[in-house]
């Protein structure tokens, strides 16, 4: 065999830099062939968005629409038939027409119904004097969706009374009359606060936890052993984790917001950029988060759950996605502050159903944006090249 | 070159020790005052077997890992102080050499070359010269990952090599590769070393690998039994090293236990069909048939591990019900046994018989289906094709049935960490359904048989390894099975451990009991009555072991050892699917050592 001394360049900085650089390009392009050649990173990077789109923009919904509910109607009057007729018109009520109560209350008690109106024998007498009543009843299991019923209820009530005022067949007893508009989700649509929110949940899984798993891996496979005996530095082996990874993440957003747009028609009201660049910070959090876990934790099982419990789980409930913050106990408020999720889900309900709320997007990008700073400099100085 | 020869050595340790800490136990000591150094241009070996300190010591001069107390210089510089400016100097290749497996062989190679700052001018050169080595060459855009054990360590050291190291660490490279790659990866080696006057550290657990290097330090626990050359090592079985042929009649395997079993006899292994042993010193001439031979560095050794470890006695074993010797009953039958994983065929039509009380032994190298053939032969898993009989039952039929009647030592021992000895003998006797008055009485029997007394309270998660191996295998001799099944028994364990291993399974042969066992340690093979070659699930070849030696003999090895037969083997049937160029290799490069 020939000779095979092979001298090192080495020396001035540029040449440093020169190296540096190299040595990262290799790195994020071994990353890139495993994560195109890998199924469960694409699997979690492209696959794992669309069910989530799917499942949320169609499979979830908070709106009570369709209720079913029992009407019993005692004493067929036209009056009572007439008003009856306002519930089985209506979207929100799917209602079961019965004839004496026990047999409601016993649909009731098999929460076949979410609630009984029972419209009295003397309705159309009443109405005459001035002074009908109907009796509602409502499962009140849930609470928050027992108020929503009433509320339909009662607007049913009020438009049919108010019917029978302009022709003049009775006297309502209405002198305020109400009218309400929803600000920001007109047309009460739940696909307007739950697509805005599915970008959080796809973004903490991309960059947290296909980050921390995919460290875990390299430590599992002792990938990492034979790499750290080279003159590559700790922030080349970082930089090399994190830029195809920020890729993805930007792919899996821009999945979202094409599905926000064109497939649920969320509004996007404020500017493009604002979400972009509020979407870049988040992720940059998301993967600090992902690769500060990964290098105290050397195991794929165990960093995926602790991802999922650091991450993903608070991204989901206590960043004011599904429950309003403000409802919460303040001990768990508290803790929400330290969420990255919070901050990001102020940012996209404002860019996308309020527009650019200047006083809304500062405070919550600076503060994202040192989150993302401290995490950096944290894995910086948590990642060494050695064995534990 | 930028190494200078002649000046400090490459690697100095002066007064090392590491600790590990566990959780809720005493801290492990890894090295314990630890001195030592390998010189430039040479080939050094850290000897010893698993939990000897040898991979904790390579990767503290690769600067890995921190010492508690003590200095380590690798090519001058304090490795704890600058561990960067060693890591740019050197290669190291650890035990599971960390390929990409869904990285091609070449953008591997172009990995650590980009790593190393290698110029494209320089992979031109370099890189057909690695190929040439490795004999990767046709395989360059094949996936690592889909490469066989031997070629994955051959383009691991190719990683190591995309430039010149002015140190190469290399930490048992050759553990569970088959003969044949292990010859490669030497061959690669020694020349490197002799025309390049490459600098090279590397652990082995395997000893007539030390005899190749010019240093040898031999680890044992932490501490250094003894540093020099492995001449040095054997000069201590100066006039004490024989070699006894067994009477007519007898057996290799019956006369070296009868050996081992004497006191004033230090060690002794079957080896071609005779016993090669070593005397203590106070022995006096008796009516032995035996030859003085030169002594050579496992007899050394095995006086030097005799004087520091008195804790592994070689003990023999009773069984409660021997069974009735009918030579020739078969037990196990095996007929075009098929095992396919998707498109993988692990197991490709093995036909195999076993008797009552032989000595079975499956040899290859990890990954040619061992593991695969005995998990179907347990009835663990369901046979593609083929028919089982195993104990007079098809085990397709009737696995359970089959499954009362053996015992299984799975490959690292299948024990439970967190219970203690005496309780995992407890739930193994209720898990084979012992109860009430014989349960007692069979673990009583373990517990003495196996001499488990010392550490009866302790978890079986902090037992050294040795007695670990023999727990796993009291439990799986609990229920009195008629065969045993042994899977990689002695991967790992130091020789001491492996003789009173095979002590034991000779005995328990000796009442009736059939062995069925793996290794990839070929001298082993000389334990068992008849031994089958696998390679890629393939049966190569099959008989007693000197039946399988003969098929190697030449002119020019008129006596082959295991290893030759199995490196001939292999050789041939490669040569005929021309699968592997590996053939073409071995005719190129006569043997450097």
């Amino acid at each position: 065999m020939a000779q095979m001394a092979v001298s090192e360049g080495s020396g001035s900085s540029s040449n440093a830099w020169a190296s540096k650089l190299r040595r990262i390009r290799a790195l994020v392009m071994k990353e890139t062939r495993q994560i195109v050649r890998d199924p469960s990173s694409i699997a979690i990077g492209a696959v794992l968005p669309l069910i989530l789109i799917l499942l949320f923009g169609y499979g979830l919904s908070l709106d009570v629409k369709n209720v079913p509910i029992a009407v019993v109607m005692e004493f067929p009057t036209p009056e009572a038939v007439d008003f009856a007729a306002g519930f089985q018109l209506s979207p929100y009520f799917h209602p079961f027409m019965m004839r004496s109560m026990p047999p409601a209350q016993q649909q009731l008690l098999e929460h076949r119904v979410d609630g009984v109106l029972r419209i009295p024998a003397d309705f159309s007498r009443h109405i005459a004097a001035g002074d009908a009543e109907v009796q509602l009843i409502v499962h009140g299991g849930d609470a928050n969706r027992a108020r929503i019923i009433e509320g339909y209820v009662q607007g049913i009530v009020g438009v049919w009374a108010a019917r029978l005022a302009s022709q003049g067949s009775a006297k309502p007893s209405q002198p305020v009359n109400v009218q309400a508009r929803l600000w920001f989700n007109e047309a009460n649509d739940s696909s307007y606060f739950l697509v805005p929110g599915l970008v959080v949940l796809v973004m903490t899984l991309i960059g947290g936890l296909l980050t921390a798993m995919v460290m875990a891996r390299e430590w599992e496979r002792g990938t990492l052993e034979s790499m750290f005996v080279t003159p590559v530095r700790s922030d080349e082996i970082l930089l090399g984790k994190t830029l195809p990874y920020f890729v993805l993440a930007l792919f899996g957003f821009g999945l979202c917001v094409l599905s926000a747009k064109f497939l649920f028609h969320v509004p996007l009201r404020g500017s493009m950029w604002v979400l972009l660049g509020a979407s870049m910070l988040y992720v940059l959090v998301a993967l600090g988060i992902g690769l500060l876990i990964s290098s105290w934790v050397k195991n794929q099982l165990v960093a995926s759950q602790l991802t999922m419990l650091v991450t993903f789980m608070p991204a989901f409930m206590l960043s004011g996605f599904l429950f309003d913050l403000r409802s919460m106990p303040t001990v768990v408020r508290l803790i929400t502050y330290a969420l990255p999720a919070r901050y990001y889900v102020a940012l996209l309900q404002s860019v996308f159903l309020a527009g650019d709320v200047w006083s809304v997007i500062v405070p919550n990008t600076l503060i994202l944006a040192a989150m993302a700073a401290a995490l950096a400099l944290g894995s910086r100085a948590v990642m060494h090249k050695a064995l534990a | 070159m930028s190494t200078t020869p002649g000046a400090a050595p490459a690697l100095i340790a002066h007064e090392l020790t590491k600790h590990f800490a566990r959780e809720h136990e005493a801290p492990v000591t890894a090295l314990d005052n630890v001195s030592l150094e390998a010189r430039h241009g040479e080939l050094t070996a850290l000897v010893g077997p698993d939990g000897a300190g040898k991979t904790t010591l390579l990767r503290l001069a690769a600067g890995l890992l921190r010492a508690d107390s003590g200095s380590l210089r690798v090519l001058g510089v304090d490795v704890a102080a600058h561990p960067q400016q060693v890591q740019d100097r050197i290669s190291y290749m650890p035990q599971r050499f960390g390929l990409y497996e869904d990285l091609t062989v070449a953008e591997n190679l172009n990995l650590y070359a980009d790593l190393h700052g290698v110029s494209k001018a320089q992979r031109e050169i370099r890189y057909p010269q690695l190929m040439e080595m490795t004999a990767l060459g046709p395989f360059k855009s094949r996936l690592a990952g889909q490469l066989s054990g031997g070629m994955k360590q051959k383009l691991g050291l190719a990683c190591t090599l995309v430039r010149s190291p002015q140190l190469l660490l290399l930490d048992e490279p050759t553990v569970g590769v088959d003969p044949l790659s292990r010859c490669e990866l030497w061959d690669i080696v020694t020349r490197l070393v002799a025309e390049q006057s490459l600098t090279v550290v590397l652990s082995t657990a395997y000893l007539d690998e030390a005899e190749r290097c010019r240093h040898v330090i031999m680890l044992h626990r932490g501490q250094v039994l003894s540093q020099g050359s492995p001449q040095q090592v054997a000069v201590l079985a100066e006039g004490r090293s024989f070699v006894a042929t067994p009477e007519p009649g007898q057996s290799a395997r019956s006369l070296q236990a009868h050996l081992l079993d004497r006191s004033d006899i230090i060690d002794a292994v079957p080896d071609g069909g005779r016993v090669r042993f070593v005397r203590g010193v106070t022995a006096a001439p008796d009516d032995l048939h035996d030859v003085s031979v030169a002594p050579r560095f496992e007899d050394g050794f095995m006086i030097l591990l005799r004087e520091h470890s008195d804790r592994e006695r070689i003990a023999t074993i009773a069984i409660a019900h021997p069974f009735a010797h009918r030579e020739q009953e078969t037990v196990v039958r095996v007929q075009e046994l098929v095992k396919q994983f998707g498109a993988f065929t692990a197991v490709d039509r093995i036909d195999f018989e076993v008797r009552r009380g032989q000595i079975f032994g499956l040899l290859g190298p990890n990954g040619a289906g061992k593991t695969t053939t005995f998990r179907m032969l347990c009835g663990l898993l369901a046979p593609s094709g083929g028919d089982l009989n195993v104990a007079g039952a098809d085990v397709r039929d009737a696995p359970a049935s089959a499954r009362a009647r053996l015992g299984y030592v799975a490959q690292k021992f299948s024990l439970y960490g967190p219970l203690s000895v005496t309780e995992n003998l407890e739930f193994f006797a209720s898990a084979y359904g012992l109860r009430g008055e014989r349960k007692r009485a069979r673990i009583d029997w373990a517990m003495q048989q196996f001499e488990l007394g010392e550490h009866a309270r302790a978890t079986s998660a902090q037992l050294p390894g040795g007695y670990k191996q023999r727990l796993a295998m009291a439990a799986a001799l609990l229920h009195e099975p008629e065969i045993l099944f042994l899977d990689e028994p002695t991967s790992g364990a130091d020789p001491l451990a492996r003789r009173a291993f095979w002590r034991r399974i000779t005995a328990l042969a000796e009442q009736g009991v059939t062995i069925i066992v793996t290794t990839h340690f070929m001298q082993e093979a000389e334990y068992c009555d008849r031994i089958a070659i696998m390679d890629s699930g393939k049966i190569l070849a099959q008989g007693s072991p000197a039946e399988v030696r003969g098929l190697a003999r030449s002119i020019a090895k008129p006596e082959p050892s295991m290893d030759d037969a199995f490196i001939a083997v292999v050789e041939r049937s490669r040569g005929r699917t021309n699968e592997s160029p590996a053939g073409v290799r071995a005719a190129d490069s006569p043997a450097a050592a």
